[in-house]
């Protein structure tokens, strides 16, 4: 795949049906109106010689270097700021021309290091490329004058360099922070002589806002920004096409090698998740694919106190399978089960349910989505007909009004936050419903019209609220209720009663009605109105409650079936939404259908030649509880850490130590390994071969940047186990595991390997309907026919503070560290957080007698654990915050087993807690052992 | 579910006692009669044969700890379909 050096145009493409026809050199091109000369030239053909533009950004017309020609015109204006006009001819090569660009470019290189033989960047340096193609034969100003040469390079990002140097003041990393990421932390500082690039006032980039997502490095036409790798290892030669392993934005990435070593992850133009954008995740944090921490030979042992012992891979899966094998003759067919990761591809996650149905004989396979976005599976299935969200990214930008609910995209979905920050730019109005004050709320260039801060676990109160305006105030959508709904009439009665208006709701939400009567105004009136949530919404005892409440505000104002609005979950991680698709729920064979389905059980049966039990299975908790009971005795977990992610650590860990056989497959020893009694290793992203569906449902290709270090592919050790147990499973590839999901899902019919790299991606429902893919649902109808309005009736969650427990404690994530951490706790990334924090509201921590940085216990009814505390007003009083991305801190110590009604997801973002000084000695328990930064 | 005298509650009861008590109290809105229907319905539709089967091994004994909604359900789970232990 020759995509190295990716084309680029010049400037960004000019939407709109409307063409003109220039002619440029002599050759007629037909453009887009308000297209540049530089673009139309570079249609036709014809690159005209440039510096301070590329087509990830406005132009800006600084480097005069882009000057061409027009007949009838005088001077020579740049190319890349002057749009086309009918009939215009453009000359891009002339004497006159031809010695301008000598001249500018002259004084380029008299400021510049005459280094090029020996600078990282030789042979991907555009200033070196210009100098070629404009024909610099002389620099006649020498270095005797002032120049910039000894300015000192900033290298303390750990991922790239800043040499000040080097730079040419074209503005392009200032315009990329502004335009693509929205952080605003470069700048030029100083005038004339003086102009340089100024991360914040003069800072270091580590002292700055920098978020580290690369954009500015991308967009960098010299050696002035690169990234470390590329200095220590040199450039790459050679690119593979794949997608990033973190959150569920699923960004297209080419990896860039350097032989069988990679040197780089550049997000790719043509993506259509990031369209060449990265987070510093995706861009940077990769090292942890080849950290020495990861275990690459599989282990067995007897029991968890005895030390691991390395064997081969047969005997570990024979060993597999016998001990299952074993319990199922001992305990019964149900008293195994499997976890499938959403850091795993579909056709792995596809072979471990088909290995659950068809070789264990039961329905007991669950996915982590359980504790994540469960409840929008449920919920969206009620209301929608499906478990999906409805649009695709692009979408945001066609939104007027956007709704963030108990999300923080700059945190958890940072490429996805820079679209929606360009379109707040750009002026849509921007609601937040979140106890916490997240960036967002105010931030460079933004500003939230409405940031409602409601007590954790009263988002169904909130929703009720806003609709009850909606109804009250006349503000439904009739003609669109009436032609696309159901069930609207009793449902508006019981969201019209007082005690869902937003007067009644005040006091237990803590939103005031004012403000709340505001945003639904402005929801249903304001145009385009898009709904974006995240696990504020489905964490929660009433989790399921809430996502169908956003579903039932949707339909009411008419806000689905078109670009710009919608329902859409931001899904956690990378296949979040892959893995729930692909049959991972006991109650639900792949493509969300149900396993009582007589007519989809058949289809399965036949192909796989096996029964298919009628009935759902356990779910995650649930195998917990049967665990403890002593009826689930074994238990397969492919890449996920329950003991660390999942609720009441004490509860899950008894339950792992009352099972005889727990199997874990990872990249390393996770706290639930200390509880295992076989370790198969498992491979990273850059070892794996399949797709991933990331949050809009778009399927992207997972292409091997190299061999399975462990010497096996995940998707052929299940096969290999189930084999084992006594039921034949192969694939001579992946593609064959994919065609089977296409043959047997009607979602996911059109999709093959094939199409994939022909098309770079597709987004499901593909089929004969929709060969190449839905980028918006329920357009004419929903996928159930009719949108059905369900009655939503808050219910308090019955986790609340107490005289012992006063607090509330939620959680969250943030930029630089991910879920568990078992990744970025393994990369850089610590430099920016090395440790999970409590955050706790001034007020709290003075009446506690806690300092900003004091150590504290937090502890709630089912465990104790202690952190550092960091004073912050985001929260409300009586709220407190941390993230779960330590194991030595061990957030879920303390969060309680209570969990959605419909879904069992937990309830994580709602804890009774106290908070206090820890004194030396005192009693915070901690399970978990001390972990200190893993970067190698 | 019991509370303690500092007003938290505790987890002494079955995890099937618990979770169908759970979602009983998300029916405030519907009629008893149609409010057991739905309680029993989810029932059927998400759990596994052996909790629904302890769920009915342990309504009559625990009745008291049982939602009354939750206790309809199981009545009509106990009198509509026999469930298999599924193990």
């Amino acid at each position: 795949m020759g995509l190295l050096k990716e084309p680029d145009l010049g400037t960004p493409a000019k939407p709109g049906l409307a063409t003109v026809t220039v002619e440029v050199d002599g050759m007629p091109v037909q453009v887009p109106e308000g297209t540049s000369i530089m673009r139309a030239a570079a249609l036709s053909g014809t690159e005209i010689p440039k510096l301070c533009a590329t087509d990830s950004l406005d132009a800006f017309g600084s480097c005069r270097l882009c000057l061409v020609e027009i007949d009838g015109r005088k001077g020579t204006p740049a190319s890349c700021t002057t749009p086309v006009a009918e009939g215009m001819k453009v000359r891009t090569q002339t004497p006159r021309l031809e010695k301008l660009r000598q001249g500018v470019m002259e004084l380029y290189i008299s400021d510049h290091p005459l280094d090029c033989l020996t600078c990282s960047a030789n042979g991907d340096c555009e200033l070196q490329d210009m100098s070629g193609v404009v024909g610099l034969r002389q620099v006649r100003y020498g270095y005797e004058g002032d120049n910039h040469l000894d300015l000192e390079k900033d290298t303390s990002n750990p991922y790239f360099d800043f040499d000040p140097s080097k730079c040419i003041v074209c503005s392009r990393c200032v315009r990329a922070c502004g335009e693509v990421q929205g952080t605003f932390a470069l700048t030029i500082s100083g005038r004339g002589f003086e102009s340089k690039v100024s991360p914040s006032a003069n800072d270091l980039f580590m002292d700055s806002e920098c978020v580290s997502c690369g954009a500015c490095v991308q967009a960098c036409p010299t050696a002035t920004l690169q990234e470390k790798s590329v200095v220590d290892l040199g450039m790459p030669n050679r690119t593979v096409l794949t997608t990033c392993a973190y959150c569920g934005v699923g960004c297209s990435f080419k990896a860039e090698l350097r032989g069988d070593e990679l040197v780089r992850m550049v997000p790719y133009k043509d993506g259509g998740a990031n369209e060449g954008h990265s987070c510093v995740k995706g861009r940077f944090a990769f090292g942890y694919a080849t950290h020495p921490d990861r275990q690459l030979k599989p282990m067995v042992r007897e029991r968890i106190t005895d030390p691991w012992r390395e064997v081969d891979w047969e005997t570990a899966i024979n060993h597999v399978a016998e001990r299952m094998k074993d319990i199922q003759a001992r305990h019964g067919v149900g008293a195994i089960g499997g976890i499938t990761s959403s850091r795993c591809t579909n056709e792995e996650v596809y072979v471990v349910q088909k290995m659950v149905r068809a070789a264990f004989g039961n329905n007991n396979v669950d996915t982590c989505a359980r504790v994540c976005h469960s409840p929008t599976g449920y919920g969206l299935k009620q209301t929608f007909g499906t478990s999906a969200g409805t649009q695709d990214f692009k979408s945001v930008a066609q939104s007027d009004v956007i709704m963030v609910i108990g999300a923080n995209p700059t945190d958890g979905h940072p490429v996805f936050a820079s679209r929606m920050k360009r379109r707040l730019r750009e002026g849509a109005r921007l609601i937040v419903v979140d106890p916490r004050r997240i960036d967002l709320v105010r931030s460079p260039h933004i500003k939230a019209d409405h940031h409602l801060q409601l007590a954790p676990g009263t988002n169904v109160a909130v929703v009720n609220a806003m609709a009850h305006v909606v109804v009250t105030e006349g503000l439904v959508d009739m003609s669109f209720v009436d032609s696309r709904c159901e069930d609207f009439d009793a449902w508006a009665e019981f969201i019209a009663r007082p005690e869902n208006s937003p007067e009644a709701v005040a006091e237990i939400t803590g939103v005031p009605a004012a403000d709340l009567r505001a945003a639904a105004r402005l929801y249903a009136t304001g145009g385009n109105a898009a709904i974006y949530y995240g696990l504020g919404v489905t964490e929660h005892s009433q989790g399921s409650t809430m996502v169908m409440g956003m579903a039932n505000l949707a339909m009411a104002t008419g806000n689905i079936g078109r670009e710009g609005v919608g329902v859409n979950p931001l899904r956690g991680q990378n296949n979040v939404q892959g893995s729930c698709d692909m049959g991972s729920f006991p109650h639900e064979l792949p493509g969300y259908r149900h396993v009582s389905d007589d007519a989809v059980r058949e289809v399965f049966e036949t192909l796989w030649e096996r029964p298919i039990v009628p009935e759902p299975g356990l779910r995650i908790p649930n195998m917990f509880d049967a665990a403890v009971d002593g009826s689930f005795r074994g238990l397969f977990v492919q890449g996920e850490d329950i003991a660390q992610s999942d609720p009441n650590t004490q509860h899950v860990t008894a339950a792992l130590e009352a099972m005889e056989l727990v199997v874990v497959q990872d990249l390393f020893l996770n706290e639930t390994a200390k509880f295992a009694h076989v370790f198969l290793p498992g491979t990273s992203f850059l070892e794996k071969d399949g797709t991933f569906t990331n949050a809009e449902r778009r399927i992207n290709r997972v292409r091997p940047v190299m061999a399975p270090k462990t010497g096996m592919h995940e998707w052929q050790i299940v096969c290999e186990i189930a084999r084992a147990m006594g039921y034949p499973m192969s694939y001579p590839h992946p593609r064959e595991i994919m065609a089977e999901i296409a043959a047997t899902t009607p979602t996911f019919a059109g999709v093959s390997f094939d199409k994939l790299d022909k098309l770079g991606s597709v987004q499901w429902p593909c089929n004969d309907s929709a060969p190449e893919g839905t980028p918006t649902m329920h357009v004419d109808a929903f996928v159930r026919g009719k949108g059905r309005f369900v009655q939503t009736p808050f219910v308090p969650t019955r986790e609340r503070s107490t005289r012992k427990y006063p607090l509330i404690l939620t959680t969250g994530r943030i930029l630089s560290q991910y879920n568990v951490g078992a990744q970025t706790r393994r990369t850089a990334n610590v430099a920016w957080h090395k440790e999970d924090v409590l955050e706790i509201h001034p007020h709290d921590a003075e009446v506690r007698g806690i300092g900003d940085g004091d150590e504290v216990t937090l502890a709630s009814r089912v465990g104790t654990t202690s952190l550092r505390a960091v004073l912050s007003d985001r929260m409300p009083v009586g709220v407190v915050y941390t993230t779960f991305h330590h194991p030595v801190t061990g957030a879920n110590v303390v969060t309680t087993e209570n969990s959605d009604w419909a879904t069992n997801c937990p309830e994580y973002k709602v804890t009774a807690v106290q908070v206090g000084l820890r004194h030396s000695g005192s009693a915070a328990e901690q399970e978990s052992e001390e972990e200190p930064a893993l970067v190698d | 579910m019991t509370r303690s005298d500092t007003g938290e509650h505790t987890t002494a009861i079955s995890p099937q006692i618990r979770l169908a008590n759970e979602i009983a109290v998300q029916f405030p809105h519907l009629p008893p009669e149609e409010a057991a229907e739905a309680i029993a319905k989810h029932i059927r539709q998400f759990w596994d044969p052996r909790m629904k089967a302890e769920l009915l091994r342990r309504m009559d004994a625990e009745s008291t700890a049982l939602d009354p909604k939750a206790l309809a359900a199981a009545r009509l789970l106990r009198d509509q379909a026999p469930t298999s232990a599924g193990r």
